[in-house]
């Protein structure tokens, strides 16, 4: 076993003079929830797109299994097992629930230049399918397309489509983004049991989700990691609280 | 449940492919019980023109592309059937390499053969700088690739130069009398059927579910780890070839091989099929194509403006009917 799944050394991303990711190291251990939070514009999105490939750091280094993944581009990455969801869901909008997951489960069998296996009569990439459409509860909404989900369903889709990668690390981009408090409770506990999996780098607002899931937390402020603790170190360290979750 | 149904009862646009299929065969058969072989040619080049907008199709209705610049395969298709026989016809050898004399030559499979091939290498080509640019950029270096190989042609005196050459006869197909034209429409009509059922099973294919993601969203298909570069490319490879037999057959319906082939005109006039017929619909270039012809002789026939009817009913098509013709008959396009 590895010691780290997930290895940043120094990343450095500047636009302009502004540096939205100033020197960070993180890592993510097999078996645990690191969880990243930090206040709007701390630099979580930029890091999220450096990790996952669609931004190039201006320096450091990025190591997945023990392997130098910082030049790599985003297909790469996610065929190494790096799975993320998005903040915004990003979905083939024309397609049904079930063939969006088809679509992962076709790119993880490596079958996307079969120019004569059809899609429709292929059941065994059908039923695959359906079990990560029935894990996420969509089972109902199997054939609506995607376009006409919820903005819930979209996100359980979305977790349908990264478990289909069966990745070997979650990127989860604030999946609790806009989710109601009984949908967030619902993918909390559904996020604890998916840490024996695979283990899960969560970019997350929602500090109720973060405090009850996370083993590490890490507090980015303007690009920077400020600390890296436990749930009870972060809470209570001062620095945090004064620059990020305020006077309560 | 619903998928038993859908097998048993055709939606509309089966019923539509179905009534252009059987038109594909009555029509030209109509024209031969009259005596009017010059109705047959004109079905046939509505045949080819379609050929050449299937092949456009699957790169920009599947895929998305919109490359402004078909004509470069199209041209690359004619030039092929041109040059081979004119070196047959005028007794010259094509090459000596190595001490290997080749020669040309009048068969049309092998011209087939070889206009496929190097359209397929011109695209990967063309496509493979083209695909780093996304909208407008890529609209503007495929038209500037095409226009290259189109001056090109016209500086280039070997080959007729911008007065173009001539195929005297018409290329030969398996020893049958390709001069009779219900002979060649029916050539020209049979390849037409092969390429749609071809791109009919690509767009059902793997690959074709890919092909269509990557159209809709690039960023998810790369985030399930496929590129879409590769995709796409592979995509436009498949469509210029088609593109390029359609082209191999204009030329030998024409007898006649002219840079206007290569002209951004002509990427403008394939595009123009695929969008008035319907944009990624199966049988869209064929309705294109056929109203595009239907325009131009009759219409053509009463005044030489009709190029600005045809505008009109473009401007219609796309503000109110942005499936085409075949979206207008059949309906939205639907994904299960």
């Amino acid at each position: 076993m590895t010691e780290h799944i997930l290895k940043i050394d120094n990343l450095v991303k500047k636009f302009g003079e502004l540096k939205a990711t100033d020197n960070l190291s993180l890592t993510l251990k097999p078996g645990e929830i690191h969880a990243v939070i930090g206040p709007n514009g701390a630099g979580k999105s930029t890091l999220i797109k450096q990790i996952c490939g669609e931004l190039a750091p201006d320096s450091g280094r990025i190591e997945f299994l023990n392997r130098d993944i910082t030049h790599l581009g985003v297909a790469a990455r996610a065929n190494l097992g790096l799975g993320r969801t998005f903040q915004i869901s990003s979905l083939i909008m024309e397609y049904s629930a079930l063939r969006n997951v088809m679509l992962a489960v076709q790119a993880l069998q490596g079958s996307s230049y079969h120019f004569f296996k059809s899609i429709a009569k292929d059941q065994l990439l059908r039923d695959i399918a359906m079990q990560y459409i029935v894990q996420v509860g969509l089972e109902n909404r199997a054939n609506v397309c995607a376009a006409q989900l919820s903005h819930g369903e979209r996100r359980q889709l979305e977790m349908a489509v990264v478990l289909a990668l069966k990745p070997k690390a979650f990127l989860l981009d604030e999946p609790m983004a806009g989710m109601g408090p009984e949908g967030s409770a619902k993918l909390t506990q559904f996020l604890d049991t998916l840490r024996h999996q695979a283990p899960i780098l969560l970019v997350e607002h929602d500090m109720d989700a973060v405090f009850s899931l996370a083993d590490r937390i890490s507090v980015l402020v303007y690009g920077k990691i400020i600390m890296t603790g436990s749930v009870e170190q972060v809470r209570n360290d001062p620095l945090v609280r004064e620059a990020y979750l305020g006077e309560e | 449940m619903g998928r038993e149904a859908e097998m048993h009862s055709l939606n509309k646009e089966q019923i539509l492919n179905i009534v252009i299929l059987v038109l594909l065969v009555v029509l030209p058969c109509l024209a031969l019980a009259i005596d009017e072989p010059f109705y047959i040619t004109l079905l046939t080049k509505v045949v080819i023109l379609a050929l050449a907008g299937v092949g456009l199709n699957l790169a920009l209705g599947l895929g998305g592309l919109i490359s402004f610049g078909h004509a470069a395969f199209f041209g690359i298709g004619g030039y092929v059937a041109g040059i081979l026989a004119s070196h047959v016809l005028n007794d010259e050898l094509l090459f000596s390499i190595f001490g290997m004399d080749v020669s040309g030559s009048t068969n049309m499979l092998f011209i087939w053969f070889i206009a496929i091939l190097i359209s397929g290498l011109f695209a990967a080509l063309i496509g493979y700088f083209s695909l780093r640019t996304k909208g407008v950029y890529f609209i503007m270096l495929t038209l500037a690739f095409a226009q290259m190989i189109y001056y090109f042609a016209i500086s280039w005196p070997t080959y007729g130069g911008e007065d173009g050459l001539s195929i005297y006869v018409r290329n030969g197909f398996l020893g049958l009398n390709t001069l009779d034209p219900i002979v060649f429409f029916a050539i020209c009509s049979s390849l037409l059927l092969a390429c749609l059922y071809l791109v009919h099973i690509v767009q059902n294919s793997h690959f074709g579910a890919a092909l269509q993601a990557s159209r809709q969203n690039e960023q998810r298909l790369a985030a399930v780890g496929i590129k879409p570069f590769g995709i796409q490319l592979t995509a436009f490879i498949i469509s210029a070839m088609i593109t390029a037999l359609a082209g191999a057959l204009f030329a030998d319906l024409n007898r006649f091989v002219s840079p206007d082939m290569l002209s951004w005109h002509t990427s403008g006039e394939i595009m123009i099929f695929v969008i008035l017929g319907g944009v990624g619909r199966l049988f869209g270039p064929v309705v294109g194509a056929a109203l595009f012809i239907l325009f131009e002789y009759y219409l053509g026939g009463v005044t030489e403006h009709w190029a600005l009817f045809l505008g009109v009913v473009l401007l219609a098509v796309v503000l109110f009917a942005r499936g085409g013709i075949v979206g207008l008959l059949a309906g939205e396009l639907k994904h299960d």
